[in-house]
């Protein structure tokens, strides 16, 4: 197959992207080796192509970013928290209320990994017996602090322990008190773990 | 394909986009900045390409990206995000030539034809520009000249083609014309531009530059 000049120009675009079938190619082939000017059009399509196909053809004015993100800011609603910050906000309560219910939760609060002096009422006889309601509190069953005594349950206190409830300040205290001072004991051992006031720690010496 | 257009057909770039568009549509608009950063220079040049003027480019571009960020919602993950950014660009920036020749008393015409052989006019040995060329500010320079001067059509079936790398067949649908157009729009948008630059990298420029004709220092 022989070609002209004029074909070959028409071919250009295709034989440079490959879109050209095989016997056409090796025409356009032979007659570049013979032509001068077209060899030197089919080159210069060839820089055309490559040249702006360069990303640093691509040249932005100096201060187009900034300008349009003033633009966009501009147009972007305002003060309406985005859900990034709801997210943040709900991530910081969960942690807040998480905090309380590790802290009172059965698994904190009759948690075995805790050392024994840790151990909230850990000096209250486990055999006693104590009343739980709807709190984490267990109380000695005369305490005047339970709430809810249609609620009430008894059990002895290793039992209330295990289940996560902490000794009522004020009965078991004084409870523990009272044994302290049957056995000389301080008040600060006996409440290993557990919150102790000063008054009652007076009251137990 | 240039590095840039390569590494934005990245799958690994599709996924953070997709979960980029994600996290803007539920509220963090913020984001937008991250998710457009990577196009921002691709939209300025369709956008320049088609107006010809760096003001209505920049406004152009800005008009695009703040229409891409308010329709948002109804970007299909099936498309690519570039090639919807140039299409918004592209209406953008027609749109904008329109206005202006609706000023006009005399429209502008595109005075070179589709139909019939373009025959080139300069037959300059220009052989191989290495790619150092572009670092030079008046050489760039000379080719947004070049380009500036082809006829609309053919300027914006040049861009999308040879400088956004879209295929034919996007460069058709972009445009709203037949592939064989697009072919033949190609065609003659390339050997104008080397009948334009010809002249001076096969010798006008030589003085300038030391990599001309005869004087290659690889």
């Amino acid at each position: 197959m022989v070609v002209s000049c004029e074909e070959v120009w028409r071919e250009i675009s295709n034989y440079l992207e490959g879109d050209i079938e095989p016997g056409l190619r090796a025409a356009v082939d032979e007659h570049l080796r013979e032509c001068k000017h077209c060899t030197a059009v089919m080159d210069g399509t060839r820089n055309v192509v490559e040249l702006y196909a360069d990303e640093r053809m691509i040249e932005v004015p100096v201060g187009f970013d900034q300008r349009l993100r003033q633009r966009l800011e501009a147009s972007m609603p305002r003060s309406r928290p985005t859900s990034y910050g709801w997210m943040v906000a709900a991530a910081a309560a969960l942690l807040v209320v998480g905090s309380f219910e590790v802290a009172n939760s059965s698994s904190f609060a009759g948690n075995d990994l805790r050392s024994e002096h840790a151990q909230p009422g850990n000096r209250v006889p486990a055999n006693l017996q104590v009343v739980v309601t709807d709190g984490r509190v267990f109380h000695v069953p005369e305490c005047t602090a339970i709430h809810h005594k249609e609620l009430e349950r008894t059990m002895v206190a290793g039992e209330a322990v295990r289940e996560g409830y902490v000794p009522c300040t004020r009965c078991l205290k004084k409870y523990l008190t009272n044994v302290a001072a049957s056995r000389r004991l301080t008040p600060d051992v006996l409440f290993a773990g557990t919150k102790v006031d000063g008054q009652a720690r007076a009251a137990a010496q | 394909m240039p590095a840039e257009a390569a590494s934005l057909d990245n799958p690994a770039r599709k996924s953070n986009e997709e979960r980029l568009i994600r996290r803007i549509r539920n509220g963090e608009q913020e984001l937008f900045y991250e998710l457009i950063r990577p196009y921002e220079r691709r939209v300025y040049a369709t956008a320049f390409a088609i107006t010809r003027n760096e003001t209505d480019a920049e406004d152009v571009a800005q008009e695009a990206l703040l229409k891409a960020f308010k329709h948002l919602d109804q970007f299909r993950s099936e498309a690519r995000f570039s090639t919807w950014l140039i299409q918004i660009t592209v209406n953008e920036a027609r749109m904008r030539k329109r206005k202006e020749r609706s000023s006009m008393v005399e429209p502008i015409e595109d005075h070179q034809d589709d139909e019939g052989n373009y025959t080139p006019r300069d037959f300059a040995d220009w052989r191989e520009i290495p790619s150092e060329t572009l670092e030079r500010k008046e050489i760039r320079q000379k080719l947004t000249e070049a380009l500036s001067e082809l006829g609309e059509k053919y300027r914006e079936v040049f861009v999308l083609r040879d400088m956004q790398q879209l295929s034919i067949e996007q460069t058709a649908k972009m445009l709203n014309i037949s592939t064989a157009a697009v072919k033949t729009r190609l065609l003659r948008a390339r050997l104008m531009l080397r009948d334009l630059l010809a002249p001076g990298f096969g010798g006008g420029w030589s003085s300038q530059l030391s990599f001309a004709k005869g004087n290659k220092p690889w």
